[in-house]
């Protein structure tokens, strides 16, 4: 195993958290906490699997492009739904956001699970291969990467979704930084009550925002399935990657541009049992709790500091009720 | 008539706290009948129509109730959700947003098998002191860690909290592996003692037995104690907590230690009087699902009772039908999670009231 391997193992396994991040980043941007994040991911990423599924059944030679367009509608019409329910119940029935964050994610990663465990046999369709979608999914967009050396290795031997990453990002990164809405949707987060004082549509935001939040980290679930695990869904294989998005956003301190560094780097650390040497497979434990612990020191240290810039943003976790003051 | 006046919107939301208690009990009962029916669609959608509408309900309670070892699942199933749900109600109540129940668990879980470990020899009753003591330590010090940094540098609980969780799996992994029945099964062996003794003819009935005792006192903590009120104002308002002079950081770490401490007491009680072993999903998802439970019942442990018992219910039910249909358990979280939506929604009727915009109907009528 040779480093640009390695490195490139790296980023694939921090591409879901880049994603989920994102989202979730956007989300609290918004002022919610959404814990549903984690099933919103994996509903998203089995939705995709159903949808280039279904597609591949119906047609005799399946075009892997088609299977792709295919997978991401089913993707995130799946992630806009459960965000829509979150929406719905938090900022216009104001739920507890922790709660319903959590409902979601039990009925989330209960309904991509239950899918992907019996996939053929509730889809009624013959065969299980979404091959062609995959490899639509997997091919470079710069198909002489290998000749790029180890920088090729590392990052243009992905598909279109590594990309797709990175212009998300830095597109949140900008939108929220640099113009007006990103600006209103700072204000919403920050001080509800001032910002619709000023005219702005606090509840228009929240919904707009958390739902494009929501699909952006069910890409994250199904560049996992289909791109990652070559589209066959191994129960509860997605592990803690939805909780470690959300951990991830609070090591990059809300900021999509960092959290694109953040996620290659927790992905390092997520794999980095493998090429650590001397492991045990005792000792490998507990170096897989490595993201968890750096979260609770980024946690602690920046709880410390008391930088403005670093904090989260103040209405966190609260719903807004205009005439609740 | 055209004017630029702003569009008056069709209804306005107002909060009201008078509702009578007896029109709060029909909301919840009608939402609950709501939720059932919502889990009859749900159960014919993703089967397929596989199963009829009307058989759902009798096959849910041939589920759950049909023979007697159905009926001990579901107690028992009822039981781990009710005793962490009661866990968690006295940080809640606080306001403190305490998910790492599962990872509070999970740690006082380990902790028990450490001490088993470590007096293999000692007579079962001493051990069991032991296992317990150790549980609750080890649960009241994974709340006490994230209290302690929300009370000094108001360090965010929730992800704190749930950061905490994937430490206590990351451990329990760790000593799984050193305690491997087989090299690299992943599993370690079952405990030969620390197993409390049988009661109504199953291991775990000290367990429900002992939950029932502690969801009565907790409810009488909460309300009838001086802790139970600083708890209550802090979760209020600390400000005021301040200025009536309850020491705010003692309370939260106290109170911190109690949730975490009782978490603990779960973990115990799951190693002791059901499992007799620890594995990284040991309490499988039961501290997150056990946050909703506490927070339908209003946080009041007597009622808890009730909503652990109906989530149980719609779990074992839910599994029932879907093993009948071949397909995996995974449904009983859909179930799950839509009967939560509809039950979560229906706070909303009770918390708010809807005034619709008559006037402009009355305007248009006496034109």
């Amino acid at each position: 195993m040779n480093l640009a391997y390695i490195l490139s193992r790296a980023v694939a396994q921090g591409l879901p958290f880049l994603y989920g991040s994102t989202g979730e980043i956007l989300n609290e941007k918004s002022g919610n906490l959404n814990l549903g994040i984690p099933g919103i991911m994996i509903s998203g990423g089995v939705a995709g699997i159903v949808g280039a599924m279904l597609y591949e059944n119906s047609v005799a030679v399946p075009n892997g492009k088609v299977g792709l367009l295919v997978s991401l509608l089913f993707s995130l019409l799946c992630s806009v739904a459960l965000s829509l329910i979150y929406c719905f119940l938090t900022v216009t029935l104001r739920a507890n956001q922790n709660v319903t964050g959590l409902a979601i994610t039990i009925f989330g990663s209960g309904l991509g699970n239950f899918y992907g465990g019996s996939i053929t046999t509730l889809l009624g369709v013959s065969s299980s291969s979404v091959a062609a979608t995959t490899a639509a999914y997997k091919a470079p967009l710069i198909p002489f990467y290998d000749k790029l050396g180890a920088v090729g290795t590392i990052f243009f031997s992905h598909g279109f979704m590594f990309y797709l990453a990175l212009i998300i990002a830095f597109v949140s990164w900008f939108v929220l930084k640099k113009t007006r809405t990103g600006l209103n949707l700072r204000a919403v987060g920050e001080n509800p009550a001032t910002a619709d004082a000023t005219g702005i549509s606090v509840t228009k935001y929240k919904y707009i925002t958390t739902c494009i939040g929501g699909a952006i980290a069910g890409l994250g679930g199904l560049y996992y399935a289909i791109d990652y695990s070559n589209g066959l869904w191994d129960t509860n294989s997605f592990g803690d990657r939805g909780w470690l998005s959300v951990a991830l956003v609070i090591f990059v301190v809300w900021k999509p541009n960092l959290a694109v560094l953040g996620a290659f780097l927790f992905g390092g650390l997520y794999i980095a049992d493998i090429f650590v040497p001397g492991l045990t497979s005792a000792t490998k434990e507990i170096f897989k709790m490595l993201p968890y612990l750096v979260t609770i020191i980024i946690l602690i240290s920046t709880s410390l500091m008391k930088k403005k810039e670093n904090q989260p943003p103040a209405s966190l976790g609260l719903a807004y009720f205009r005439e609740e003051r | 008539m055209k004017n630029k006046t702003a569009k008056e919107p069709l209804m306005r939301i107002a909060k009201r706290t008078d509702m009578p208690v007896k029109q709060s009990v029909i909301i919840r009962a009608a939402a609950v009948v709501i939720a059932l029916l919502a889990c009859g669609v749900t159960i014919v959608a993703i089967t397929g129509g596989k199963v009829d509408f009307l058989s759902i309900y009798s096959e849910m309670f041939e589920g759950a109730f049909g023979t007697a070892r159905r009926i001990k699942i579901t107690v028992r199933d009822t039981c781990a959700l009710l005793c962490l749900a009661v866990a968690l109600a006295p940080a809640f109540k606080m306001r403190f947003w305490n998910i790492g129940a599962e990872g509070q668990a999970l740690i006082g879980a380990l902790a028990s098998c450490i001490a088993v470990k470590l007096f293999p020899n000692m007579p079962v009753a001493p051990l069991l002191l032991i296992m317990f003591f150790f549980s609750v330590l080890a649960g009241a010090l994974w709340g006490i860690i994230p209290g302690y940094f929300k009370a000094s540098l108001g360090a965010n609980e929730t992800l704190f909290t749930l950061m905490m969780n994937y430490v206590a799996i990351q451990l329990v992994k760790y000593f799984v592996v050193l305690w491997e029945k087989q090299k690299g099964s992943g599993v370690m062996s079952t405990l030969t003692t620390g197993m409390l003794p049988k009661l109504f003819g199953v291991d775990y009935g000290w367990s429900i037995v002992i939950i029932l005792i502690l969801t009565v006192l907790s409810y009488i903590y909460m309300k009838y104690t001086k802790h139970g009120y600083e708890i209550a104002v802090v979760g209020e308002s600390e400000n005021t907590a301040r200025y009536i002079g309850i020491n705010v950081k003692k309370v939260i770490i106290r109170t911190m230690a109690i949730s975490g401490g009782l978490c603990g007491l779960a973990g115990f009680l799951l190693v002791s009087g059901t499992h007799h072993l620890v594995k990284a999903d040991l309490v499988g998802g039961n501290g997150f699902t056990a946050i909703i439970v506490a927070w339908l019942a209003h946080l009041n442990p007597i009622v808890m009772t009730l909503t652990s018992f109906f989530v149980a219910f719609l779990d074992v039910g839910t599994a029932k039908i879907a093993s009948a249909c071949n397909l995996n358990d995974f449904a009983s979280d859909v179930v799950v999670g839509v009967a939560l939506f509809v039950i979560l929604s229906s706070e909303f009727f009770v918390n708010y009231k809807v005034i619709f915009n008559r006037r402009k109907k009355a305007i248009k009528e006496g034109e």
